[in-house]
């Protein structure tokens, strides 16, 4: 059963960021979450967003990245929806640090930090959409 | 309107950054402005006060990790010093302190570039 759900739609560019985290904090607050875990969603927020502007959308601004927000009574949860390139899961593998700051690589973060984040992060692909769906669970 | 910002302060041979605001992909490229000044002006050793950052994705963390071999091999460093607690638990969450040196006050910080400290 569905509590709650709160929408909102930006387009592809970075100058957006603040305001999905003032979204995420605003209905994650309301849903009765610690400041701790309102944290932790605005951040695997902006990274999932962050990741579709630069690697669905390849950088290219003014597509349309929607995000909603469902309260569930044991859980919440984050759907990032984006009509982008598919995101490659073969292709992801988990950052090593140490490696990173060898070679002088800069990014490639953000799915680690979202799992370690969030309870789930999942990746669909139906109908011309890319899905990421992130869960949190009332602890 | 960026709500980030990056001021300038030195002491001695240190050169000190206070990071204000909000660090995420959007303001990641006035950090890494920041530090490219420094190293254009053949400064390397660099404190971070991040007693104003209020918050940091990873976009911010990846301009560290992308100039801190250069600066060490110039023989300088990053010390990053004063992060508010939920800044530094993710700097913690990602192993940072396994490669960076974060200390808790900027004189901390300082004191490590100390000849009998280096």
């Amino acid at each position: 059963m569905v509590v709650d759900t709160h929408t909102l739609t930006i387009p592809s560019s970075t100058s957006f960021l603040e305001e999905v985290r003032e979204f995420v904090t605003t209905h994650a607050t309301n849903a009765g979450f610690s400041e701790n875990a309102v944290e932790q969603m605005k951040m695997a927020v902006d990274e999932a967003c962050t990741n579709v502007i630069e690697h669905s959308y390849q950088g290219k601004s003014g597509q349309p990245i929607d995000i909603s927000i469902s309260s569930y009574p044991d859980k919440l949860m984050v759907t990032i929806r984006d009509k982008g390139l598919k995101f490659d899961r073969e292709a992801y593998k988990e950052p090593d640090l140490l490696l990173y700051a060898k070679s002088k690589k800069s990014g490639g973060f953000g799915v680690h930090i979202m799992r370690k984040l969030m309870d789930s992060v999942e990746y669909k692909n139906a109908g011309g959409f890319n899905e990421c769906c992130m869960t949190k669970n009332r602890s | 309107m960026s709500n980030f910002s990056v001021g300038f302060r030195s002491s001695g041979h240190v050169q000190i950054l206070d990071l204000k605001g909000e660090l995420d992909a959007h303001t990641a490229s006035e950090l890494e402005a920041a530090i490219q000044k420094c190293q254009v002006n053949r400064q390397v050793h660099i404190v971070i006060n991040g007693s104003s950052l209020m918050y940091i994705s990873s976009a911010g963390l990846g301009v560290f990790m992308a100039y801190i071999e250069e600066i060490r091999e110039n023989g300088g460093d990053i010390k990053i010093a004063a992060l508010q607690p939920k800044v530094y638990n993710v700097f913690d969450l990602l192993g940072f302190p396994m490669l960076f040196d974060i200390v808790d006050s900027e004189v901390d910080a300082i004191g490590k570039f100390e000849p009998s400290n280096a």
